[in-house]
């Protein structure tokens, strides 16, 4: 046997002993938090999902898929889908422009840069249910800022917060004020990750400001700008904190979202087989819109 | 062992002899903010710790709506489990009781429900079981600002039936005066006016025969025709305005500010129109009067029937034997005594409203004394998911934005999937 032949049999890798034990040691407690934390709760939402329960004691009243039918049928949980649909639409036309050209313009090195930028993102900071609480006295018709506004110009009050149709815009103003700082500092990173040197070469090339901007910033901010989306899709599907002190699901039920009526209609209502269909609703449109996006967006990143 | 050795058992022991002695805890998880009224309670659990070495009674406090929110979810753990409950009583109270959450207190509480009103008593059992032992009835009745009437020249002795009342609505509207607050952000302000129209126009057996589905359920001409009335009064726009996203703090303020001539709410607006008023002081004692709801033409309700809660403690199954006990101490006349006099709630205990000093809690306490029939809140008496579903719609209807029909039919559907 010659020593070439001896050394092309390759004898099966063995996982080595140190391997076995980080595994071990490691896998377990990650899969027991899976399990309790994410499988577990997913799992019973489903099988609640099957019952008319009021949340006390066990669920005893089997109904199969009625609690879907019901959801169908509701005329506000359209409404709650719709609403969902209308964040994301001014997620994406709204908000990411916006953070987009703030992130720009603090981008460069001017004299108080930072603090703009800090400014920007303070919003962020605040927690959503303070958010809401503030934005509901600035909207007030009677206390509010608004109401300073309006009797500066003599107009009549206006409450904004009890108009059926436009009570929504209040929640997207709030969002878009909230989340923009965020997706600016998304921005500015990425920004800052783009090599000086080529946008030098098109502007030696003769490219003009926005010829630089369209053909050789934003194509670098392709990845960024693709997790940006990623963010603000699957912090609209959960918005909720923000919607209970700010309008309470609204006039009429008009600005609820997903999570939102699910508290107001399942939990409130002491109907928790209800609010479960709801959930395993938007549990299935979440994973489906995560994988999908990942699928077709993000395969390169 | 040295000295610091010495030092540190003892001390380590000497925190576990202490927690030995104070052994049993008694949590009372409950809503009310009346200053006044929570003053009293401490006051009682004082009283009851120093008779009795030992015990520890903590009153919690947690707000209306996240206290509905959360019990579902305290009850189920034995931890987490107050060891009284307060309670509306009604469905959701049923639920529970249901659900074996609720120590069957039969025989162990009779001492002190002898001396309570009998209708308050009642409101607190399940199956001819008692779960409960009331403390408080109110009344829900229009407040209003007797100042505001005399300039509008509305007299309320001459307001007995709805037509009377609309013509009194108008002439508010006509000198310039919001006739009517209401905090219709949170729905369930609205829903008084939309109950007392169902007990005035179907009488006392409306609800009972609704809830067996007779007739139709919920569907009957008196829901139907409540809805129209209600809808007949929000017609002439008598609201203050926004008032569908006036929240019931801010509406007990502006009545205490004398922004609006009326406010149909509980007796506890009392407690509420100062200090939520802009001025802080709200109206003066002799300022607000107290109207009965008017009488539908027509209608098989009596102007004396009434509409109003009964509040009072719950026991949790896995309560200590103490928890029992304080809830005889709590129910004494004494105590139902310092209560209507400091003026934190209208007690239960028969006689007890002699001692009542304000002039319109009196007047409550006497329409109540009188009652031909008490019906508690229909959004507690339905249930929580019928509850909130006439709320709903009580708002709805009066914006216009559902026809009476609809409404009753929303209330049935909700009724068939419960």
């Amino acid at each position: 046997m010659s020593i070439s032949q001896a050394t092309a049999f390759q004898p099966a890798p063995r996982t080595s002993l140190s391997a076995w034990v980080t595994i071990v040691l490691f896998l377990p407690p990650a899969i027991l938090l899976f399990t309790v934390f994410v499988a577990m709760p997913m799992g019973e939402a489903g099988w609640y999902s099957f019952y008319n329960w009021n949340g006390y004691g066990r669920p005893e009243k089997f109904i199969g898929l009625k609690n879907y039918g019901y959801l169908l049928d509701s005329a506000p949980f359209a409404r709650a889908l719709l609403n969902n649909g209308l964040i994301i639409l001014a997620s994406l036309l709204i908000q990411l422009p916006l953070a987009l050209g703030a992130a720009l313009l603090v981008n460069r090195r001017f004299p108080g840069a930072v603090w703009f930028r800090m400014i920007f993102f303070l919003p962020f900071v605040l927690a959503d249910v303070a958010a809401g609480l503030i934005w509901h006295f600035v909207f007030d018709g009677d206390y509010g800022l608004v109401s300073s506004v309006t009797t500066f110009f003599g107009a009549p009050p206006f409450f904004l917060l009890a108009d059926k149709t436009w009570a929504f815009s209040a929640v997207l103003i709030v969002i878009v004020w909230k989340y923009f700082g965020f997706h600016m500092m998304l921005y500015i990173a990425g920004l800052q990750g783009i090599d000086k040197s080529l946008l030098e070469a098109a502007e030696m090339d003769g490219a003009g400001p926005f010829q630089r901007f369209r053909y050789v910033t934003l194509p670098l901010l392709g990845p960024m700008i693709r997790l940006s989306i990623f963010f603000s899709v699957v912090g609209a599907l959960q918005l909720f904190d923000m919607i209970v002190p700010l309008t309470g699901g609204g006039p009429f039920d008009t600005t609820n979202t997903m999570v939102s009526f699910l508290y107001y209609f399942g939990i409130t209502r002491m109907r928790v087989g209800f609010g479960s269909a709801v959930g395993v609703v938007l549990f299935l449109i979440c994973v489906t819109f995560a994988f999908v996006y990942r699928r077709l967006f993000m395969n390169d990143d | 062992m040295n000295f610091r050795q010495v030092a540190l058992a003892s001390t380590v022991l000497a925190f576990g002899a202490a927690t030995a002695w104070a052994d049993t805890t008694v949590t009372i998880l409950h809503v009310n903010n009346n200053a006044v009224a929570t003053a009293l309670w401490d006051k009682i659990a004082a009283d009851y710790e120093a008779e009795h070495k030992g015990v520890k009674i903590e009153f919690k406090y947690l707000e209306n709506e996240a206290f509905k929110a959360k019990l579902p979810t305290m009850l189920q753990s034995d931890d987490s489990r107050p060891s009284i409950i307060y309670s509306w009583g009604g469905g959701v109270m049923d639920a529970q009781a249901k659900a074996g959450f609720l120590k069957d207190l039969t025989g162990e509480v009779a001492g002190a429900e002898s001396a309570l009103a009998p209708t308050a008593v009642e409101a607190f059992k399940d199956d001819g079981k008692v779960v409960g032992v009331p403390w408080d009835v109110g009344e829900v009745a229009f407040f209003y600002n007797k100042k505001l009437f005399e300039k509008a020249g509305v007299k309320a002795e001459d307001i007995k039936s709805w037509d009377d009342f609309l013509g009194s609505v108008k002439k508010l509207k006509a000198a310039g005066i919001t006739p009517l607050v209401v905090g219709a952000g949170e729905k369930w302000p609205m829903h008084f006016y939309y109950s007392y129209l169902v007990m005035r126009i179907g009488g006392e057996h409306a609800l009972t025969d609704a809830k067996a589905g007779k007739d139709g359920g919920f569907k009957n001409a008196t829901f139907v025709e409540a809805g129209k009335r209600l809808r007949e009064l929000a017609a002439l726009e008598p609201f203050q305005p926004g008032y569908l996203s006036t929240s019931h703090a801010q509406s007990a303020g502006m009545f205490g500010d004398g922004k609006a001539a009326m406010d149909l709410m509980g007796e506890w607006v009392l407690g509420m129109q100062a200090p939520n008023s802009a001025s802080g002081k709200g109206l003066p004692a002799e300022d607000i009067g107290i109207l009965s709801f008017p009488v539908v033409p027509g209608g098989k309700g009596k102007a004396t029937d009434t509409l109003g809660g009964i509040h009072g403690w719950l026991v949790t199954k896995t309560a200590p034997k103490e928890a029992v006990d304080f809830v005889n101490f709590f129910s004494q006349e004494k105590y139902a005594k310092a209560a209507a006099a400091a003026g934190a709630y209208i007690p239960v205990y028969k006689g007890a409203e002699a001692s009542i000093t304000d002039p319109a809690v009196k007047h409550i306490a006497t329409d109540l004394a009188a009652t031909t029939y008490h019906q508690n809140f229909f959004d507690q008496d339905l249930g929580p998911s019928l509850g909130r579903v006439i709320n709903d719609i009580s708002v709805a209807v009066a914006a216009g934005q559902m026809t009476p029909e609809a409404a009753a039919a929303a209330l049935q559907e909700a009724a068939d999937q419960q």
